[in-house]
């Protein structure tokens, strides 16, 4: 019953969940392919996702118990960097290279030109992330949100950047199928849009090794980092997922995504819009009032491409809705999605002026920001890596039943603790608005920080029962890979 | 579709696409000057506030305060006059900050003496039980570096000359060691013995603070 979704389409380029379906199976596709790339990237990303959500708990705990500021190091202003970029940068671009690096051969056909090179760029990665975090626990911080890392760092996050650029563009190159496909479009969108974000908004003079000062002064530099700042969001939490989408979705469920046409429209929609938006960061601050009016507009605007990829998504699955009950791949990707819709629904409300004179600088942004990352993000970066794992390393997945529960901890961990941030978030911007009837104000500033505490410990417990849900995916992926020699032999 | 079939040109094509919007709200504001307008009675940081600049960037403090008030009623009414463009001016980076966990900080300069300052810096909790501040009593135990307050005021274009510098760290020291000073007492609570006749990075920190809205009276006085 699948193939009639695109039959009203004239021309059909590529049909992904069709594409190498033999060779998924056949034992030389681990041979032809560099899936030990792949591999080393997604348990980097593990790992940096473990260690940025212990970083998240203690931080979380922090903001209803100033007790854990133990040392200079263990201070929250310096650790909610380091939970900030350890997420961003080191789960998230370790998953988007590792997903990129399977999305790329596979789709092409084409084994990666320069594994050595890649090679090299895991290790390196990794060696500029662990000093990362090292710098970021010593105070070395731009102060530029998650574009923290000192100018050394910087540069060292260009060059894996380069890295990583030479080996799409040499796979794409050399590539033995004709039409690319939507995630390679994804892919080359993030790896262009990226390098131009990272550099304009890291520009800075060095004063020493461990310290810079950015090169644009007071307005100017408040608009280039939201700038940066909203569209890295854009280019590294959405972009290249919407890639892992478009591949895995329809791998997993062997049906074809809904329409083609649609996604072309979305994906140069998004490219456009995206990068007017950055403004709506910086409303009712003193950056001109026409940028931040041009940001609303383009905001509103981009409901339109986002939920292009939202409705693509609903229709691939048309007519085989059963496979949420029966695919356990397919909850993770349309639980996802739908965070994605609500996502893209909230944000730019968020921006509209007089919403935004209530939630921002309230944890009500806090809220909006982790159903993005735990839910859509992490969603969809988990079904991924378990499409993907047991099939580069020729397995099963140790446990079904282990991701089914994996599943329902973060959905529910993720859930509870935006839920708690939103409703904690209204309650602190009533609060201070609120006016006694001769015009003075209601609350002193503390009686509003104070009043969120119940909220923080919610916050914290669920994130506690999302952190076990991410610590049973690790031990499930980390399984599937154990039992691989035995598989190997039969 | 023929591009889809051309990574480099497809590549282009999508750098041209991001780079209209980047152009129209984020370069070409770069080059009007009514986005980061001047003031002359908006005075750069002396070495000492920008030494406590770095270390309130060190520090995170801007993961839980702002610098911005916005133009509404009852955030006036809470921080005092809102933010203008003009007192940005020097700030390289921005701290504007995008959460409040703390209140904002842009009207704190002169609302409180620097006694209220030493003590709440080193124990937020002796002055308010229930805040979740971190205590930062451990500023006061380092001494300030200063040894390149001259080339960061250069780097930052301030035009001070190194003796201007000099100065401005030795009249600073006099300020904070005299035995006049009015917030002596709450100082050598929280400054050892042997660092009492020097700067530390918690002196330098909250002549910064101490500066946050100063300047932007007198430029209002004279609108």
């Amino acid at each position: 019953m699948t193939p009639y979704v695109q039959g009203n389409e004239k021309s059909v380029p590529f049909d992904c969940s069709q594409e190498n379906l033999e060779d998924d199976m056949s034992e030389t596709s681990t041979e032809k392919y560099n899936f030990t790339i792949v591999r080393g990237f997604a348990f980097s990303a593990l790992f940096w996702l473990v260690i940025g959500l212990i970083v998240g708990l203690w931080i979380a705990f922090e903001m209803f118990d100033p007790a854990l500021n133990l040392t200079p190091w263990l201070s929250f202003g310096r650790l909610r960097v380091v939970h900030t970029n350890g997420l961003g940068l080191g789960f998230g671009l370790a998953a988007i290279f590792a997903t990129s690096y399977y999305i790329l051969q596979r789709l092409t056909r084409t084994p990666l030109p320069f594994p050595r090179l890649a090679q090299l760029h895991l290790y390196f990665f990794n060696t500029i992330i662990a000093l990362g975090a090292l710098s970021l626990f010593a105070g070395m911080n731009t102060t530029k949100e998650y574009a923290e890392l000192e100018w050394p760092l910087d540069i060292g996050v260009v060059v894996l950047w380069v890295m990583f650029a030479i080996n799409v563009f040499g796979t794409l190159i050399k590539r033995q199928e004709k039409q690319m496909y939507i995630s390679l479009w994804y892919i080359i969108s993030m790896t262009v849009a990226i390098a131009i974000l990272y550099i304009v908004n890291n520009l800075e003079i060095p004063v020493t090794l461990f310290k810079s000062y950015s090169v644009y002064a007071g307005a100017n530099d408040a608009n280039v980092e939201w700038w940066y700042a909203h569209n890295v969001v854009g280019f590294i939490f959405t972009v290249p997922i919407l890639a892992m989408f478009y591949y895995f979705l329809p791998k997993s469920t062997g049906l074809p995504i809904f329409s083609h046409r649609l996604s072309i429209v979305s994906f140069w929609a998004l490219n456009f819009a995206y990068l007017w938006t950055g403004a709506h960061h910086l409303m009712l601050t003193p950056l001109p009032e026409w940028i931040q009016t041009v940001a609303i507009a383009f905001s509103i605007f981009l409901i339109a491409p986002s939920w292009g990829s939202v409705v693509n998504g609903y229709y691939t699955l048309q007519g085989n809705w059963d496979q949420m009950r029966t695919n356990y791949l397919v909850k993770f990707f349309i639980a996802g999605i739908t965070f994605y819709g609500l996502q893209t629904i909230q944000g730019p409300l968020q921006g509209l002026r007089t919403l935004n004179a209530f939630f921002h600088y309230t944890d009500w942004v806090i809220g909006h920001v982790h159903m993005g990352t735990m839910g859509w993000v992490t969603m969809v970066i988990s079904a991924s890596f378990y499409y993907m794992i047991p099939r580069i390393t020729s397995t099963e997945l140790y446990s079904v039943k282990l991701a089914n529960t994996h599943f329902w901890l973060i959905l529910v961990g993720q859930f509870t603790w935006t839920i708690t941030m939103w409703i904690a978030g209204i309650q602190q911007g009533a609060m201070w608005k609120a006016t006694n009837p001769d015009g003075s104000l209601m609350y002193n500033f503390l009686d509003t920080v104070t009043s969120l505490y119940p909220y923080y410990k919610l916050r914290f417990a669920a994130g506690v029962i999302y952190f076990i849900g991410i610590m049973i995916f690790a031990w499930n992926l980390i399984m599937t890979v154990r039992q691989q020699p035995s598989q190997a032999e039969a | 579709m023929g591009i889809t079939s051309k990574p480099v040109v497809f590549a282009v094509l999508a750098a041209v696409v991001i780079l209209i919007g980047t152009t129209v709200t984020v370069f070409i504001p770069l080059f009007m000057p009514s986005t980061q307008p001047v003031s002359a009675s908006i005075k750069p940081y002396t070495a000492v506030e920008q030494e406590g600049r770095d270390i309130y960037m060190r520090e995170g403090c801007n993961n839980c305060h702002t610098q911005t008030v916005r133009p509404l009623r009852t955030e006036v009414l809470r921080y005092g006059e809102y933010s203008k463009p003009e007192e940005f001016a020097y700030d390289r980076p921005f701290l504007w900050g995008s959460r409040r966990t703390g209140p904002d900080l842009n009207r704190v300069g002169e609302k409180y003496p620097d006694s209220w300052h030493y003590k709440h810096l080193d124990s937020p909790q002796s002055m308010f039980e229930k805040s979740n501040m971190p205590p930062y009593g451990w500023l006061a135990k380092n001494r300030l570096d200063t040894q390149y307050s001259l080339k960061k005021a250069t780097t930052l274009g301030y035009g001070y000359s190194e003796s201007d510098v000099h100065q401005q760290i030795t009249q600073y020291r006099a300020t904070v060691t005299d035995e006049n000073y009015p917030s002596k007492e709450s100082r050598n609570n929280v400054t050892p013995p042997e660092l009492r006749k020097e700067l530390t990075e918690m002196d330098a920190l909250i002549a910064y603070l101490q500066k946050l809205g100063r300047d932007v009276k007198n430029m209002e006085a004279k609108k």
